[in-house]
């Protein structure tokens, strides 16, 4: 018998593994619904789904599947499942096991930070990659204060990250009101006294208090003032807004994404919102200097990670290459972003709510709604 | 709604893969064609008591969800169930049946499947009387009605329609294949 004791890794070595496009393959024990609408992914991972259900008696049926050479990591929705999976691997002789500690929920709340660059006085941008959901939210650090833009409902990281790099939090943006994400831009706001930021035009049914976010409104950051310019860029929701930092960066919000566009359905507006979504990503953005660095909100799948796992592109290569900003008729426009659309996120109606105040689920809830991947793009599958 | 089974599983409080493994056991000491309940709080029961009865054989009933329990209702498969050879000689097809339903002819219709199969997916009107129990309601019944016995798939109603027939009831009828194929009106608790 093998003595090799069980191991579980967490969603952080996870996140590392996959960043770093290492080997590992993953048995997921979930349901093959579950599996179907939502999995682990990495360009150096194989996956293989098998019902923790069709395993209780013995994992003879798979046993031959299973690499001895590989990393194995055995995964399902909470833990449970994958530990007593994981442990009658090993009973078998399979020494490279571990299962995810917390599952699939622990692999959606994890957020990963990564630098993307430098500010003209010496502050930095900072991209938070929650990957197993394809969240982007966005920290501006400068002269001991910071900026939180989009920021994800797990507040504690953000707080943690600011000390960390001995800045305030002074204010927290949300470009729109998002529909696949429960923000945590409130909470912060309030957990650290920042003022919180919000385009009017997307609370008409808000209930709390918030600083409008529209052009010419001033934000800045630290003593030398980097200036957040928000640019309106209606088409994902009627108050979409972008952000230019630094004159460097475009924070694009779930308007323009590095491998597709937003879709303008999740509030139930498609037909209204489409000449909006067109003319901000084919006129406005046009207008902008094309050597902007796009920052957006969401990424669709793995490939958009770069080689550090962030995720970004130069807005002319945008231009160039995004199937959403190369649609030349308006007809063709239409259709894409009006039929054929991916489902809508998980509980899409019930987190536009909440994040109108209008409904409070307790944290488990919560977690269970922002369940499965974004869907924000209208490429998602 | 209280359903009543053969057998009720505890998981209250437990994660998976608890739940699955307690009802696995539980069904392995039952009978077939006898029905187990699940208790569950854990919400990824739901999916997976489906996947599994799917892959399992056993027949998933339904679900009920009362606070934050949720019941789970599963009739253990019975290999012999499909294969049966009817020997009740007068029957009636699905189509038949619903025929006379459309003409609102108000038939007697007794269904004699398990109280939770009967209470997630049933004709309505129909009477419930497991077979289990048809001997002690038969005063219920009257002899000189048109009778239709249903089941899931016609077996166990082709006992009961046997059962009456030698009891004296001559206008029985067994509907065939029954349940498991009724694309008419349904109803449920």
């Amino acid at each position: 018998m093998n003595q090799t004791e069980l191991k579980g890794m967490t969603a952080g070595e996870l996140a590392v593994k996959v960043f770093h496009h290492e080997p590992l393959f993953i048995l997921d024990v979930r349901n093959e619904s579950d599996f179907m609408n939502w999995k682990i992914e990495g360009k150096q991972i194989q996956i293989l789904n098998k019902p923790y259900f069709e395993l209780l008696e013995s994992v003879d049926e798979i046993i031959d599947q299973i690499p001895d050479e590989t990393e194995v990591l055995v995964v399902c929705a909470k833990e449970g499942s994958s530990q007593f999976v994981a442990e009658q691997l090993v009973e078998q002789g399979k020494s490279k096991v571990s299962y995810l500690l917390g599952g699939m929920k622990a692999w959606s709340e994890h957020l990963e930070p990564v630098k993307i660059g430098d500010l003209s006085d010496g502050g930095s941008i900072y991209q938070f990659v929650r990957i197993g959901k394809g969240c982007l939210s966005y920290m501006i650090i400068s002269e001991g204060e910071a900026v939180v833009v989009d920021t994800l409902r797990m507040t504690g990281e953000f707080e943690r990250f600011a000390a960390e790099h001995q800045a305030v939090i002074k204010h927290t943006l949300d470009t729109h009101l998002h529909a696949d994400h429960i923000s945590g831009g409130r909470k912060l706001a309030e957990d650290a006294g920042a003022m919180y930021w919000l385009p009017p035009k997307d609370a008409d049914e808000v209930v709390f208090d918030f600083n409008p976010l529209v052009d010419g409104a001033d934000i800045t950051v630290g003593r030398t003032r980097i200036t957040i310019q928000p640019l309106y860029s209606p088409g994902h929701t009627i108050g979409s807004t972008s952000l230019i930092v630094d004159g460097k960066y475009l924070l694009s919000g779930d308007i323009l994404f590095v491998a597709s566009i937003g879709r303008p359905d999740l509030a139930g507006k498609a037909e209204d919102w489409v000449g909006d979504l067109r003319e901000t990503l084919y006129e406005r953005y046009k207008q902008l200097p094309d050597d902007l660095t796009v920052l957006p909100a969401h990424f669709g799948s793995i490939a958009e990670l770069g080689q550090d796992g962030s995720v970004s592109a130069k807005l002319a290569d945008l231009f160039r290459n995004n199937p959403g900003l190369n649609m030349t008729s308006e007809t063709e426009f239409r259709s894409a972003v009006t039929e054929k659309l991916p489902p809508q996120p998980n509980a899409y109606q019930e987190i536009r709510q909440t994040n109108m105040g209008k409904i409070t689920p307790d944290d488990e809830e919560q977690r269970e709604m922002e369940i499965g991947p974004n869907r924000c793009a209208v490429h998602d599958k | 709604m209280s359903i009543r089974v053969d057998k009720t599983v505890d998981a209250k409080g437990l994660a998976c893969p608890m739940p699955i493994v307690r009802t696995k056991k539980a069904l392995d000491e039952l009978e077939a064609g006898q029905v187990l309940e699940l208790q569950a709080t854990d919400k990824g029961s739901l999916a997976d008591i489906q996947s599994w009865a799917k892959t399992t054989g056993h027949q998933y009933l339904g679900s009920t969800h009362e606070e934050d329990v949720l019941h789970h209702f599963i009739r253990k498969s019975n290999p012999n169930e499909v294969k049966e050879a009817k020997a009740y000689p007068h029957t009636i097809s699905n189509d038949e049946l619903l025929q006379k339903l459309a003409n609102d002819t108000a038939p007697v219709i007794v269904d004699v499947r398990e109280p939770a199969e009967y209470a997630f997916n049933r004709i309505p009107g129909a009477i419930s009387i497991p077979f289990g129990e048809l001997e002690q309601h038969i005063g219920q019944l009257n002899p000189e009605q048109e009778i239709y016995m249903v089941c899931r798939t016609g077996n166990r109603s082709d006992m009961a329609a046997q059962l009456l027939s030698s009891r004296g009831f001559n206008k029985v009828m067994n509907v065939i294949p029954g349940m498991s194929e009724w694309n008419g009106p349904t109803e449920k608790n």
